[in-house]
């Protein structure tokens, strides 16, 4: 490998063959640079489901109420239904031991909500403490609401980053600031960030301070309860079922809604669309790595037949080196070494070009379901030795061949 | 130098073979330059080849320099043709991407003379066939006496106990063919042993000995008195 003669003697060839080189180098380049691409969007795509999924913790499960839709138990169909407190606490108590965090929430309805004289488009939903934690709610300033507003009937509220920028940018916190709901003032106690500027657009109340204070008497619009965390993610997923059906059936029969009436009793858990958006990106991954194995097979096929007819047109000049004393195995280790440089050089130029492609538009592709598309180094460099691997064994036999065959075949004139 | 006692070779065709060398008895003596004479298809090409150990035997003895020749590793068969053998062909066998230098250095660079010293000496050899001033130029740069000229430089400059020649003025006009036929002397005369296959009788008179080969064996062996190509040049 080291021998300077053997590699003079190589680049002498490389340099006066210049077009078989580049030849063979482009096919194993190109491949390099599809397969990365390939698998830098498989990444990016995994990468963007996963953004989706981050929004809400990931053992969350809601529940809300629709219209029924069919007769039960002397029902008529198209009754709305309406969760109440006693259904949040009846579920809490049922399901004390599975549950984490819980809370009632409240659309508020209705109400005008003003700052000074600017008036606040945004909704406002009663929660509880224990909502920020189900929201997976990033507080980037103050607090969110406690335990103790909520017993208080507190006139607090949290708003969203977005608010605090389109609202407050003149004062330089809004913490402090009182907002106007209904003419009842409310003090900003903190400012939340979420992933999408949507679910910024919103002021969290106390819910008791919601059903209070705006006539909302007992009612709640929707449940929402995280399950403590599993390490397995089947165990995960057969938890947040297990919960999931247990709720709904309690919720169907508190309500008087056929079990099979699913438009009157939505229950959604995260983890089971996890579980189906895991499998997704598994199987676009399996498709990634299908289509780049593919695009490596078709690879280690170009350099094989490359190495085919290099070593087909080079029989002559094998036979007059084998005429003048090259050794049978001067001949394997000369072909090789030539492929093995070639197919080493652009495999690794393709890595670098496409890497470098990655690494620079990458951070730049935000577009739904594909962020920062990039592959991981080690996966990329090992099929680049794959095939520098395989152009070599793919290179070896024609060349063996080919320093086996009689002097006299190969110098016989066609 | 070369001895060789009861050579036979076939060459199998599908179900039939064909006996081209019955029992070839033959001695080549330090310093001779032999013509190998004979038809078309009667053998010579053949018993060049297996001299040269490009081609094997079927059966008999083969003798070079008093090494036996004999089921040779292809390494073996390889050292033996880089530290005895040089070679000439009818269709001269440059390699057509090298400049003439390289193809007159490449068998030094199987005898793994360092770079510099194999440039230097390539191109002394170059020097005596007369090619010096075509040094860098491709072997397709070249006529064909100057490729033959280049090809026999390449079979020197390794210094070989032996030179095979097969047909090596057969791609060649009458005067390119002396002037090759002349360099072929000079090299005899420093006292290289050089075996010559042709089938024109000038061309063979101007070696020192001509052997007839006929159906396979040998049917004429003579001493002759050799002409000087050195004239007609
Ligand atoms: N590889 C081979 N396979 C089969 N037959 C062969 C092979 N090489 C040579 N022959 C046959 O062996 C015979 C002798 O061939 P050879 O080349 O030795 O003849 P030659 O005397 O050199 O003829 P020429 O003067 O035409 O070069 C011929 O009939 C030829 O067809
Ligand atoms: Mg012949």
């Amino acid at each position: 490998m080291f021998d300077i003669e053997r590699w003079q003697e190589i680049f002498d060839t490389i340099r006066k063959n210049k077009l078989r080189t580049f030849l063979t180098g482009l096919s194993v380049a190109s491949g390099i640079f599809i397969l990365v691409i390939l698998l830098g969007f498989g990444q990016g795509m995994q990468n963007g489901i996963e953004r989706e999924f981050k929004q809400d913790a990931s053992t969350s499960v809601w529940a809300w109420p629709g219209v029924t839709s069919k007769e039960y138990k002397g029902l008529n169909p198209g009754r709305r239904i309406q969760f109440v407190n006693e259904n949040f606490n009846k579920a809490e108590s049922l399901f004390k031991d599975a549950i984490e965090y819980k809370s009632a929430r409240i659309f508020v309805q209705g109400v005008s909500a003003n700052y000074g004289k600017e008036a606040l488009i945004y909704g406002i939903q009663g929660v509880s403490s224990d909502f920020q934690f189900i929201e997976n709610t990033k507080m980037v300033e103050g607090r969110f609401i406690n335990y103790q507003d909520e017993v208080s009937t507190g006139k607090v509220a949290v708003i969203g980053r977005k608010i605090k920028k389109d609202v407050f940018n003149e004062v330089e916190s809004p913490i402090g600031e009182f907002i106007d709901i209904s003419g009842i003032p409310f003090k900003i106690i903190g400012v939340f960030s979420e992933m999408e500027d949507r679910e910024e657009e919103r002021i969290y109340i106390p819910i008791t301070t919601a059903q209070r204070v705006f006539n909302g008497g007992n009612r709640v619009n929707n449940l929402s309860f995280t399950l403590p965390p599993v390490e397995n993610f089947d165990e995960a997923v057969q938890q947040a079922i297990t919960f999931k059906d247990g709720l709904r059936t309690y919720l169907q029969q508190a309500h008087t809604v056929a079990p099979d009436d699913n438009g009157a009793m939505e229950v959604w858990s995260a983890m089971e669309e996890a579980k189906r958006y895991y499998g997704l990106t598994g199987n676009i991954k399996i498709f990634f790595w299908f289509v780049g194995v593919c695009t490596i097979i078709a690879g280690v096929v170009g350099v094989s037949n490359i190495m085919l007819i290099v070593v087909r047109e080079r029989t002559r000049e094998i036979g007059i080196r084998k005429a003048l004393g090259a050794k049978p195995w001067s001949i394997i280790g000369m072909i090789l070494h030539e492929s093995i440089f070639v197919t080493a050089i652009s495999g690794f130029s393709g890595l670098i070009f496409s890497m470098g492609l990655l690494e620079l538009v990458g951070p730049n592709v935000e577009v739904d379901y594909v962020v920062n598309p990039s592959v991981n180094f080690n996966v990329a460099l090992s099929t680049v030795l794959v095939l520098i691997l395989a152009g070599t064994l793919a290179g070896f036999v024609p060349a063996w061949r080919a320093a086996k065959v009689q002097v006299i075949e190969s110098l016989r004139d066609e | 130098m070369i001895e060789i006692k009861d050579l036979h070779k076939s060459y199998k065709m599908g179900s039939n073979s064909l006996h081209v060398l019955k029992g070839i008895n033959f001695k080549v003596e330090d310093g001779e330059l032999v013509a190998i004479m004979g038809s078309s298809g009667s053998g010579k090409s053949t018993l060049l080849n297996i001299l040269g150990m490009l081609d094997g035997a079927d059966s008999g003895e083969y003798t070079l320099d008093e090494v036996p020749i004999k089921n040779l590793s292809e390494t073996k068969a390889a050292q033996y043709r880089n530290k005895f053998l040089g070679f000439v062909f009818q269709s001269f066998n440059l390699i057509n991407y090298k400049s003439a230098l390289e193809n007159v250095a490449l068998p030094l660079y199987y005898q793994k003379v360092p770079r510099k010293e194999r440039q230097e000496k390539a191109m002394q050899y170059l020097d005596k066939v007369g090619l010096k001033p075509w040094a860098h130029h491709l072997p397709s740069e070249l006529s064909g006496g100057q490729k033959q000229r280049v090809a026999i430089a390449r079979a020197m400059a390794a210094e070989p106990k032996v030179l095979l020649a097969d047909e090596p003025t057969g791609a060649l006009d009458s005067k390119t063919s002396y002037e090759v036929m002349d360099l072929i002397q000079q090299i005899n005369d420093e006292g290289n042993t050089i075996l010559v296959v042709t089938h024109e009788e000038d061309i063979a008179h101007m070696c020192k000995r001509i052997v007839h080969l006929k159906d396979g064996v040998i049917v004429e062996d003579k001493k002759i008195e050799q002409v000087r190509a050195g004239q007609y040049v």
